[in-house]
């Protein structure tokens, strides 16, 4: 089975210091791939360069390549917008736009071009439904998207992401600023979200890693030191570096 | 329990601090009362409404009103939209980094891949910064000075070059003071306000909505469009209204520029020339015959002029207190 | 319903699955002991690698289930339970195993009449054995308690039996074969009775969160 993303000796740098490291990895079609190690190691950095968002920081670069579907994304001439559009991105700290929760959603569809009522109701529903919303707030969809809870802010953000119907779903750290009834419920959106989306997810939780992936990537100094199903990782991991950091005898 | 002097010279700082406020609050009372007991005499509807007579001895202040509020119109046109476009470059569109960073990273660059990027990244860093520094200055210069340059260079110079080119020869019609003139000149002044209040209300934006939107697939201007504009442009207004009233209230610039003391119509073209509140007050107070005929006429002016300041500024004040309750 | 909710199901099953095994492996092991039949016997003896199949399906289940979903409370005290069972299990099932050896030797040699006390302490222990999967199923501690209370009753026909037995063999020295062997299988008997208290121990356990292993509490 061909990967959904394929990368290859890919290395990155802010300007003159390298952070990533010749990474090799294939992430696979409609699994949850989960990117872990301690703070620095460049998992979120990697995570950006999937969708290019690295692109805005000064003195980015990117070496190697990094292909979805056999789409090489670092080649010259991509059209970084509309590969953009295929990749949905959530962020650590949920960050709706101080708009209504259906103009929120609608956002993504009205850049793309989409000026039916109709089309744009249906989608707003559908993905608000996907992102276990819907329920919450199908009555006060005009109200502004602040208003929500830190949890259900996070999950606007998800049908957000969802509403262009993205192949991919980017998720960075989404839980870390929730507590613990509004981290499983996401994390029990993602294992739902895995049947539709390739989804790769970066988080500083080992036991989220755990729970909700089925395979994890170890970074360690903007190195890949190990990838491999998440059940093998977290009951007998190939590499000593691995198995140190999951006993937590480091970092 | 703080040992006696402690709170003796505790006291003695509240005591002084509420001493300098009263002072400060006294003044202006003083000043405001002054002109509001001896103004609201004169300022009747005839007053408003009625151009001056007899040699500016009697009468209103009619037309100075109708050129204050074309002059400031004008000039909001040609500043607002101009220090607004300049902010959101500056502030979105050049490199957060300063120059001298950007050109060590180019420098550092030999022979990689996207040098080129690099560099004019370095370059657009370089014109931020000058720009940015022209603002600086900009904001220094005594306006005054703003009145002379205008003369030199928007009436003699530009203003010429157009009557050259479009009017039969001799004919002064761009060449002199006028609405036009003054309204740009006056932009100039009010520029550095309005960029620098724009900018602040761009940098309230967090730049995670910035990238929420780009995540999503939109253009760097879609994004501002529709996220950031929106957003900042309470502020942005804010910032505007309280440049405009300033401009409003400046007279220096409009000296040489097209302010008349008398004029037996009023403006209708921007070629025209015009009269002004605070111009009449400085024609009022400096060139009347008779200073004691003209004594309730000055306060009336002055009073319509400082009411107009203040409602301006009373705008600004109230939509800047309405956005930050809202955030 | 949560997936980690699914996955503790899907042990569950598994769990069932094997004590629906294990019961069968003893019920075979008495019918070919009373009806005399080495042929089921035998069935019994080929089918015991299945039921070592699932003790090691069920350890890679639990220790995943571990690693990935970090159980606590209930959920903890019911993996551990599932990890103490299944040796228990596996052991009651090469005790059926080990009946059937003894019962083909049996067969081999004419009858030895009666079989004593055997037959009913073959079917108490099952029944323990069945009972012990029920409270586990159920969650019932006290039927649990119940099954501990039994295995005094069936160790005194343990030791009944085994007299008997020895009155035999010091009758008339032809039965000593004989004798010994169910002897022996009152022992397997015996011991499956254990394994079924044992379970019981660790049903009280995941529903009260106490351990009664090896203290003397009262039934």
């Amino acid at each position: 089975m061909t990967p959904k993303i394929e990368v290859r000796d890919f290395n990155f740098f802010y300007g003159e210091s390298k952070v990533l490291h010749s990474i090799e990895l294939d992430i696979p079609e409609k699994q949850v791939t989960a990117l872990i190690g301690p703070s620095g190691c460049g998992k979120s950095t990697f995570l950006r360069s999937i969708n290019r968002m690295n692109d805005i920081i000064a003195g980015a670069r990117a070496e190697g390549r990094i292909a979805i579907d056999g789409q090489d994304l670092y080649a010259p001439g991509v059209d970084v917008v509309s590969l953009r559009r295929r990749i949905g991105m959530v962020f650590q700290k949920s960050n709706p736009f101080p708009k209504s929760i259906y103009e929120n959603i609608a956002y993504g569809l009205r850049i793309g071009g989409v000026k039916d009522r109709r089309v744009i109701d249906e989608t707003v529903e559908r993905s608000l439904r996907r992102a276990a919303l819907w329920d919450e707030v199908k009555d006060r969809l005009g109200r502004s998207a602040l208003a929500l809870s830190g949890g259900q802010q996070q999950r606007l953000c998800i049908a957000r992401a969802l509403a262009v119907d993205p192949d991919v779903l980017l998720m960075d750290e989404p839980a870390s600023a929730l507590d613990p009834i509004a981290t499983q419920k996401i994390e029990e959106l993602v294992y739902e979200l895995k049947n539709n989306y390739t989804i790769v997810i970066v988080t500083h939780n080992m036991q989220q890693a755990a729970r909700v992936s089925d395979r994890t990537a170890f970074f360690m100094l903007g190195k890949l030191v190990e990838y491999n199903e998440t059940r093998t990782i977290f009951m007998n991991p190939g590499q000593k570096l691995t198995e140190d950091y999951i006993t937590g005898r480091f970092g | 329990m703080k040992a006696p002097a402690k709170q003796l010279s505790d006291r003695i700082a509240v005591g002084a601090l509420g001493l300098s406020v009263v002072v400060i609050v006294a003044i202006l009372l003083v000043i405001i009362g002054n002109i509001a007991i001896h103004g609201a005499r004169t300022v009747t509807w005839e007053f408003i409404t009625q151009p001056p007579r007899d040699g500016l001895m009697a009468g209103g202040i009619f037309p100075a009103i109708v050129g204050t509020a074309a002059l400031v119109i004008l000039m909001s046109v040609a500043a607002v939209p101009l220090g607004v476009a300049t902010a959101i470059y500056l502030h979105e569109y050049t490199p957060a980094e300063g120059y001298s960073l950007a050109w060590r990273r180019f420098r550092l660059s030999k022979g990689r891949a996207g040098r080129k990027r690099l560099f004019f990244r370095a370059m657009s860093a370089l014109l931020a910064n000058v720009t940015r520094s022209a603002v600086a200055n900009l904001a220094g210069v005594p306006s005054i000075v703003f009145g002379l340059f205008g003369l030199g260079f928007f009436i003699q110079f530009i203003g010429r070059a157009i009557d050259r080119a479009t009017q039969p020869p001799g004919e002064v019609v761009w060449g002199q003071g006028s609405l036009l003139w003054a309204a740009m000149t006056l932009a100039l002044l009010t520029l550095p306000t309005v960029i620098v209040a724009t900018e602040e209300a761009l940098r309230t934006i967090p730049q995670d909505l910035r990238e929420a939107s780009l995540a999503l697939g939109a253009t760097q201007w879609e994004t501002i469009r529709r996220v950031v504009l929106p957003g900042a442009l309470p502020g942005i207004l804010t910032g505007a209204i309280l440049g405009i009233s300033r401009g409003a209230g400046e007279v220096a610039p409009i000296l040489f520029t097209g302010a008349a003391y008398y004029l037996p119509f009023l403006p209708h073209r921007v070629t025209d020339q015009f009269m002004h509140l605070g111009y009449h007050v400085l024609i009022l107070s400096t060139q009347s015959p008779d200073v004691e005929a003209t004594k309730p006429l000055l306060y009336g002016t002055v009073f319509v002029l400082l009411a107009l300041t203040f409602l301006l500024n009373l705008t600004g004040v109230i939509l800047r207190a309405r956005t930050h309750s809202r955030r | 319903m949560r997936h980690f909710d699914r996955e503790i199901e899907e042990l569950k099953e598994l769990l069932l699955r094997m004590g629906a095994m294990v019961e069968e492996q003893i019920n075979e092991s008495i019918r070919a002991l009373l009806e005399r039949d080495s042929a089921v016997a035998q069935r019994v003896i080929d089918a015991d690698s299945d039921v070592d199949r699932m003790e090691l399906v069920i350890d890679q289940h639990t220790i995943e289930l571990i690693a990935t979903m970090q159980p606590a409370a209930v959920d903890l005290r019911f993996v551990a339970t599932a990890m103490k069972i299944t040796p228990d299990l596996e052991r009651i099932a090469d005790l059926a195993v080990d009946v059937c050896e003894r019962a083909i030797e049996l067969n081999a040699e004419p009858p030895l009449k009666p079989l004593m006390d055997i037959p009913r302490l073959a079917r108490i222990a099952q029944d323990m054995v069945r009972q012990s999967l029920d409270a586990f199923v159920r969650r019932d501690a006290t039927l649990a308690r119940e099954v501990i209370a039994r295995d005094d009753e069936v160790d005194r026909l343990t030791e009944q039996s085994f007299r008997e037995l020895l009155t035999y063999m010091l009758e008339d020295s032809k039965n000593i074969s004989r004798a010994i062997r169910l002897t022996f299988i009152g022992k397997y008997f015996e011991r499956i009775a254990d394994g079924a208290t044992n379970i019981c121990e660790m049903v009280v356990y995941l529903v009260e969160g106490k351990v009664i292993k090896h203290s003397n509490e009262p039934s």
